[in-house]
């Protein structure tokens, strides 16, 4: 499998399921079972890449300039700054770190 | 994400659902830029990059493979594949709620909606009132989405091929805060805070023993478990609506 297979793979069946939402009869995901748990899918799968985008290292766990970065992200969306601000800042925070004090 | 609620009464609704269409399509757009450098970063090319904007077109199924390639690289390819995926269903859900709304003109523009059919522009299209303006919102939104969304795509992989060592100019911790920023809408109720901070533990927790991108997978498990069980959730509440 090369870089090439997967980006066409998964845009491909981002793609399909799209269609499927127009093709499918529309009472299959009005369960609210199903609704929830489409809903709640999007919540864990992002707090999961979040945790692992954070402390992952291959297969190590380390504590590095990303945490205080994140801290720092995480108090700016509470204060409501825009997204593409905060990421930028979440940035300069780690590059900070690393520069200044040798973190890793 | 942070749609202005309708004031002025003496605008046309379509008037108002095209204004309400550009701006969160321009909004959007901008993150564009970190998906571009962040792709780099993770080792796909400028033309991948592009790819995965024009093609797959939803946001967060794009941040999740360049995320799980970034950590596990092309042997992670399967775990990319299913976290871009699992991302992805909700789009089927808004494409039931919009084919009502815009559906049925012929395969070609159903096929033209489908491909569009994403987080804003399923919101904006819900936020307005009568059908004349949810079709204009929902065709505006993604329209500008999907123009700026790849030119900025393309500008942020150019970014990211020049910056070179990502990781001094701190783009891993700009992936870490980019996800941040599209979970923080929807921590909404105590369920979903629930959900997110298991999914997070158990994600970290099995990082060291098993291989890249599972514990990703494996974190799905918690939403499909919560869901089914509706665990800590009010009875009759409908929570699949758009993120607004």
């Amino acid at each position: 499998m090369t870089l090439w297979h997967i980006v066409l793979v998964a845009s491909i069946a981002c793609v399909v399921i799209k269609l499927a939402g127009y093709a499918v009869p529309p009472h299959w995901l009005e369960k609210p079972a199903t609704a929830r748990t489409a809903d709640l899918l999007t919540v864990a799968l992002l707090a999961a890449l979040i945790a692992v985008q954070t402390l992952g290292s291959g297969q190590q766990l380390v504590l590095d300039a990303r945490v205080p970065a994140l801290v720092v992200a995480a108090g700016l969306y509470w204060l409501r700054v825009p997204f593409l601000v905060v990421v930028i800042a979440a940035a300069a925070v780690a590059a900070v770190l690393r520069a200044t004090t040798g973190m890793a | 994400m942070g749609l202005r609620s309708r004031t002025s009464r003496p605008v046309p609704p379509l008037t108002v659902a095209t204004r309400q269409g550009v701006a969160v399509g321009i909004a959007t757009a901008a993150y564009g830029v970190s998906f571009g450098a962040l792709a780099v970063a993770a080792g796909l090319d400028v033309w991948q990059t592009c790819v995965l904007s024009l093609l797959m077109f939803t946001g967060g199924s794009q941040f999740a493979l360049v995320g799980v390639l970034a950590s596990g690289g092309v042997s992670a390819g399967p775990a990319a594949i299913a976290s871009a995926v699992l991302l992805g269903s909700r789009n089927a859900a808004y494409g039931m709620r919009m084919k009502p709304v815009v559906g049925g003109n012929g395969w070609l523009r159903d096929a033209a909606a489908a491909w569009i059919t994403i987080d804003e522009s399923t919101a904006v299209a819900l936020a307005q009132d009568d059908p004349a303006a949810r079709r204009r919102g929902f065709w505006v939104t993604g329209a500008v989405v999907y123009i700026g969304w790849n030119l900025t795509t393309l500008i942020g992989a150019l970014i990211g091929d020049l910056l070179g060592d990502t990781r001094a100019y701190g783009l891993d911790a700009a992936a870490a805060a980019a996800f941040l920023g599209l979970l923080w809408p929807r921590l909404k109720s105590h369920q979903t805070i629930a959900v997110a901070g298991a999914a997070a533990v158990l994600a970290a927790a099995l990082t060291p023993v098993v291989a890249p991108g599972l514990p990703v997978i494996a974190a799905a498990l918690v939403a499909v478990l919560v869901g089914t069980t509706n665990w800590l959730g009010s009875r009759d509440e409908p929570q699949a609506e758009a993120g607004t």
